[in-house]
């Protein structure tokens, strides 16, 4: 019978690290999403101006400079929650956490005014033409992204606020700021794809 | 026998478990192997059901102008045959596998998260009743539909409203996106495990190429699968709130869903393919007594096939209508992928010249394996030289050529998988009578089947009709077909006794029945919970030989 | 001995003897399906090729390094690699596909960019579930399941090139013996041609899953003898008859809602939704392949067409046998 501990071979004695799981796990969680953006981000390029009937993105779509900036302002924010978070400063990371919430939440709130305009003023629905399905959903798919981020990072706030947060739960934090950055770079996409060039 | 542990009620001599506590082991285990082993079982019952559907499917098709079923009935068959073969059967494979063996392979004591292992397993049980589910639960309020019949592609328009009644292509949707959402859970896992767990020592080029394919098969899920979840929310969106994205009467096109879902497919059936390659890896090396040749060569080879397979898909819609700029850019990146795909080939065949070839059970089926991918290689070339294509796309010619691939390929490596692990799972090996009745049966039903099919193909027989007229030189052809199935179901009928009967009464198989080289054979058989008892250090990439033969290790070629 | 057999048994089906509704894919009728059998030829020929010597190598692997009896002491030489094997492997590979990309790549284009002639029929097919449309429109003639063309004399080219347009699924038409398939896909026009050169009855099949009757969604490409296919435009461009002794059945048809699916010229029955019934008599078939087109099927169809092609959009209309006799009396002399 072969035993494991034979192989314990003594004689180099090994410098051995190896890469986070969870670093890992988070990449690939990146990489698929990325993936799945991107088909729905083609769809969108595809049906440029192949909308059989109307409303029509530049008779009917204004730029969402005020929530662009407070999502890309956000994504700064969780930088600066993280550095105090290095420093031990619980009340920084508190503060700029928070303020991290507030923009998504503002960027949210801007989205929402966005979509209530279009249907009920501009009659544009995602069943209305090319336009409006791809438009709802490619925009709502990372919509829907950003409500997940910001529950969690709501839990995190929550959790802080408990006094709940430890040193160790530095790795778990900064998993969390990879999937707000992405959500960012995301809307970078979907917003060149949609406001600029689909116009 | 385990030792008695006090926290684990039924260890220990005098203790014997309920069937409930059993089952609810089952059902709160994070632990890889248990899961590992779920996976597998499932996919074997999902394997003989979908295997029966074909089955009627054969039945109907035996004689021309038949009515053993309804054209509506048949056309569910093979719907629901291909959704389960390949989503329900393959896919847990190589998820039963994967979990099963990489952490013993790189001496870890679990995957990198047990409990998202646990809920991909859970999601894909789930999906696959869903499926099944349909049959009862898609008339609803309508009454319309019953199992999806919408084939396992679901080409747009015909998944529309319009065109779909009922629930079932909904159905169809839904059990896919539940399972995929397991399937991407699992290659994650897969993939920090491999990277974040390994013993120390072994750096990426010791691991064993079964980890590197298992590896490489997950980076391309975590990639391939997102389009078809797109695709699918897109079409649900079409379905429940009128979005136009496949809907031609509204400028959708239908050939989008056809691009979406074969950017999914493709990299799909390598999925499927390249975890048999990884047994394949493992087995004949053994059984030939040399390392594998060129180890390097054959990760490369792996990563480069799963490149190259995310750029092929549109050779599935050669007769679509693309430009001949389009035809021609997929015809030469699917020819370029019988490469590195050749290479293996060769490289296997290396591994055994040279060598000592024992003809046990695994090593038999990995024979035929080579004989038979070799085959559907080729015909995969045919299919890549577009104007044959022309002809033989959406003929049976195709549907001999992908079942030679998934049955004739990786069936025939899952049984060598299950000959040389069983062991190790359960402390029993396998009866090699059984075995060799069954590989025998297998064997004589697949060619019979699949050889043939080739020619009604080639006879101008298209493929997803529920019957055929006489006189068109198809009835003697779809009948051999059809013969051939009884001898499979009798070969699978040996190896589903063998496999019960030996869980008890198999010959005792102790650690390393193989005399193999890999870590998984450096600790007990049935493994106990926690895999090894001291984590190894290892120097190569074949550890157990480095300490069988001390005065000629492989860390001395490195 | 099984491949043996399975070689044997391709090559005999194969190049048997053509027995009429046998539509094999190695015996074309003039180009495009010719232009594809000789690509083919060289296809299967470097499969055979590496077919042969990897086999033989495998075989002699196998033979020649099994392991003997009592020979279990001592493992053999352990080999690891080799850098040159390996390269020669992927180069020699890399070649054939090199060349065999080269020359696919011309076929295609030889196929599909091919310049119709001034002297080409226009032909538009239009699949619906579960049968054919087939419009000439510089003819104006309108049939259904039966395409009629031209044989094409090599002195004075005559191909038929064919507009496919879809009324709902996708289809695809396939007569494997005139060409190559192509997909008849809603809201995308596919174009493709056929030239054949001998006439005959060819047949084909949809070869896109369309549905509950796709089995039965059958083609038939009528190549007429130089001369002939014009007497048949003409004859197709006559309107129906409209004989008395029939008026009962015509007086049933245009009574009941058939004017709603279908068309008959030169009468107020427009419909488009079903094929148009002008010629009926005139076709081998009825739906599209469905049962042979002789009184006894026709009356069964018009009793209830789910019992010939069961699932199909032509509802059973619930009339009285007389009425059924009065109507099919009517419909056979739509010639």
């Amino acid at each position: 019978m072969i035993n494991a501990d034979r192989l314990n071979l003594p004689a180099t004695s090994i410098e051995w690290t190896l890469p986070s799981s969870r670093k890992v796990a988070i990449a690939c969680l990146i990489i698929t999403e990325t993936a799945m953006f991107t088909i729905f981000v083609v769809a969108y390029v595809f049906y440029i101006g192949k909308s059989l009937v109307g409303p029509y993105p530049s008779e009917v779509l204004e730029t969402p400079i005020l929530s662009t900036i407070c999502l890309l302002a956000s994504s700064l924010t969780i930088v600066m929650a993280e550095r105090a978070f290095k420093r031990e400063s619980l009340v920084g990371f508190r503060l700029w956490w928070s303020t991290t919430i507030l923009l998504a939440a503002i960027f949210l709130g801007s989205t929402a005014a966005e979509w209530k305009s279009l249907i009920v003023d501009h009659h544009l629905t995602i069943s209305t033409n090319l336009f409006g399905t791809t438009f709802y959903s490619l925009v709502g798919l990372h919509a829907s992204h950003v409500i997940v981020g910001l529950s969690l990072l709501t839990l995190v706030l929550v959790f802080s606020l408990k006094n709940k947060i430890r040193r160790a739960d530095g790795e778990r934090i900064e998993m969390l700021s990879w999937y707000w950055h992405f959500v960012d770079a995301v809307w970078v996409v979907v917003f060149t794809v949609v406001y600029v060039v689909g116009r | 026998m385990v030792a008695a542990n006090p926290e684990i009620p039924w260890t220990g001599p005098l203790a014997s478990p309920s069937i409930v506590t059993r089952l609810h082991e089952l059902v709160v285990t994070v632990d890889h192997k248990k899961l590992g082993l779920m996976y597998i079982a499932s996919a074997l019952f999902f394997l003989v059901v979908a295997g029966l559907m074909a089955a009627v499917i054969r039945l109907q098709l035996a004689f021309p102008n038949s009515d053993v079923v309804a054209p509506d009935t048949f056309n569910r068959l093979f719907t629901v045959h291909g959704t389960a073969m390949v989503f329900f059967v393959g896919m847990p494979i190589v998820a039963g596998l994967a979990n099963y063996l990489v952490p013993l392979m790189i001496g870890a004591r679990d995957m990198a998260f047990p409990r998202l292992n646990a809920f991909g397993f859970w999601m894909f049980l789930f999906g696959a009743l869903l499926l099944y589910f349909s049959y009862i639960g898609a008339p609803g309020l309508s009454g319309h539909g019953s199992a999806p019949d919408v084939g396992w592609f679901a080409y747009a328009p015909l998944t529309g409203r319009a065109f779909s009644r009922g629930n079932s292509t909904d159905y169809w949707t839904l059990s896919l996106l539940v399972s995929g959402i397991g399937s991407l859970a699992s290659s994650v896992n897969v993939i920090a495990t491999a990277f974040g767990m390994r013993s120390p020592g072994m750096t990426l080029m010791r691991m064993p190429l079964f980890v590197w394919m298992l590896v490489v098969v997950s980076a391309m899920m975590f990639i391939a699968i997102p389009p078809l979840t797109a695709a699918q929310v897109m079409l649900l969106i079409d379905r429940f709130l009128g979005g136009n994205f496949f809907n031609t009467q509204s400028g959708g096109s239908a050939v989008l869903w056809q691009h979406f879902f074969w950017i999914f497919g493709h990299p799909e059936v390598y999925v499927l393919m390249i975890p048999g390659f990884a047994c394949a890896s493992e087995i004949i090396p053994v059984f030939s007594r040399k390392p594998i040749f060129g180890y390097s060569a054959m990760v490369g080879a792996t990563v480069m096939i799963a490149f190259v397979s995310m750029g092929v898909w549109a050779h599935h819609m050669f007769s679509v209508g693309m430009t001949s700029v389009g035809n021609t850019f997929f015809m030469i990146s699917t020819m370029a992928i019988s490469v590195p795909t050749g290479i293996k080939i060769f490289n296997w065949l290396a591994t055994m010249y040279g060598g000592k070839i024992r003809f046990e059970l695994p090593m038999l089926c990995c024979l035929a394996f080579l004989f038979q991918f070799l085959i559907a290689g080729l015909t995969g070339i045919m299919l890549a030289a577009v104007p044959f294509d022309w002809q033989l796309t959406d003929s049976y010619f195709v549907v001999a050529h992908f079942h030679y691939v998934l049955i004739g390929g990786m069936l025939f490596c899952v049984f060598a998988g299950i000959y040389y692990w069983y062991p190790k799972a359960t402390g029993r090996m396998l009866n090699k009578k059984l075995g060799l009745w069954h590989v025998a049966l297998f064997f004589i039903g697949f060619h019979l089947t699949f050889d043939t099919m080739h020619i009604p193909g080639l006879l101008g027989m298209p493929r997803r009709i529920y019957t055929y007229d006489p006189g068109r030189g198809w009835e003697i052809l779809n009948l051999i077909t059809s013969i051939g199935v009884i001898f499979q179901i009798a070969g699978v009928a040996c190896l589903a006794w063998n496999i019960i009967r030996s869980a008890r009464r198999g010959e005792k198989a102790g650690d390393d029945p193989w005399d193999a080289w890999t870590l998984e054979w450096a600790t007990t058989s049935p493994p106990p919970e926690y895999n090894f008892e001291t984590v190894p250090a290892v120097r190569s990439a074949r550890p157990l030989w480095d300490l069988k033969h001390p005065e000629d290790p492989d860390w001395k070629y490195e | 001995m099984l491949t043996l057999f399975a070689v044997a048994l391709s090559a005999s089906c194969v190049f048997a003897d053509d027995a009429s509704g046998v539509t094999n894919i190695f015996k074309p009728n003039g180009a495009p399906a010719h232009a594809i059998v000789d690509y083919t030829m060289l296809v299967l020929a470097v499969c055979a090729v590496i077919f042969v010597i990897v086999v033989a190598l495998l075989v002699y692997t196998v033979v020649r390094f099994r392991q003997r009896r009592g020979d279990k002491d001592h493992e053999p030489p352990q080999v690891y690699g080799s850098n040159q094997i390996e390269l020669a492997w992927t180069v020699i590979p890399i070649l054939i596909v090199f060349v065999l990309t080269l020359v696919t790549a011309r076929s295609i284009a030889e196929v599909q960019n091919a310049a119709p002639p001034s002297k080409a029929l226009n032909v538009t097919v239009v699949g619906h579930q579960w049968w054919w449309e087939i419009r000439y429109p510089d003819q104006g003639v309108v049939t259904a399941n039966e395409l009629h063309v031209p044989v094409s004399d090599p002195d004075h080219r005559t191909p038929t090139f064919l507009k496919l347009e879809s009324a709902d699924v996708a289809h695809s038409f396939w007569v494997p013996q005139l060409a190559g398939k192509t997909d008849v896909i809603p809201n995308r026009d596919n174009l493709m041609w056929i030239e054949p050169t001998t006439p005959g009855t060819f047949l084909g099949n949809c070869a896109e899953y369309c549905g509950t009757q796709h089995a039965r969604m059958l083609i038939r490409v009528i190549v007429h003898p130089t001369g002939e296919f014009e007497k048949w435009v003409t004859s197709q461009q006559s309107n129906a008859v409209n004989e008395i002794q029939v008026k009962a059945g015509h007086d049933i048809f245009f009574s009941t809602s058939c004017v709603n699916c279908h068309t008959i010229n030169g009468t107020e029955s427009r419909g488009k939704f079903g094929p148009d019934l002008t010629h009926l008599m005139s076709r081998e078939t009825l739906g599209s392949g469905a049962a042979p087109n002789t009184p006894e099927k026709l009356r069964a169809w018009v009793r209830d067409p789910q019992s010939l092609k069961q699932g199909c959009y032509m509802p059973d209309m619930q009339l009285t046998d007389e009425q059924e006799d009065e109507l099919v009396r009517y419909l056979l002399t739509l010639n």
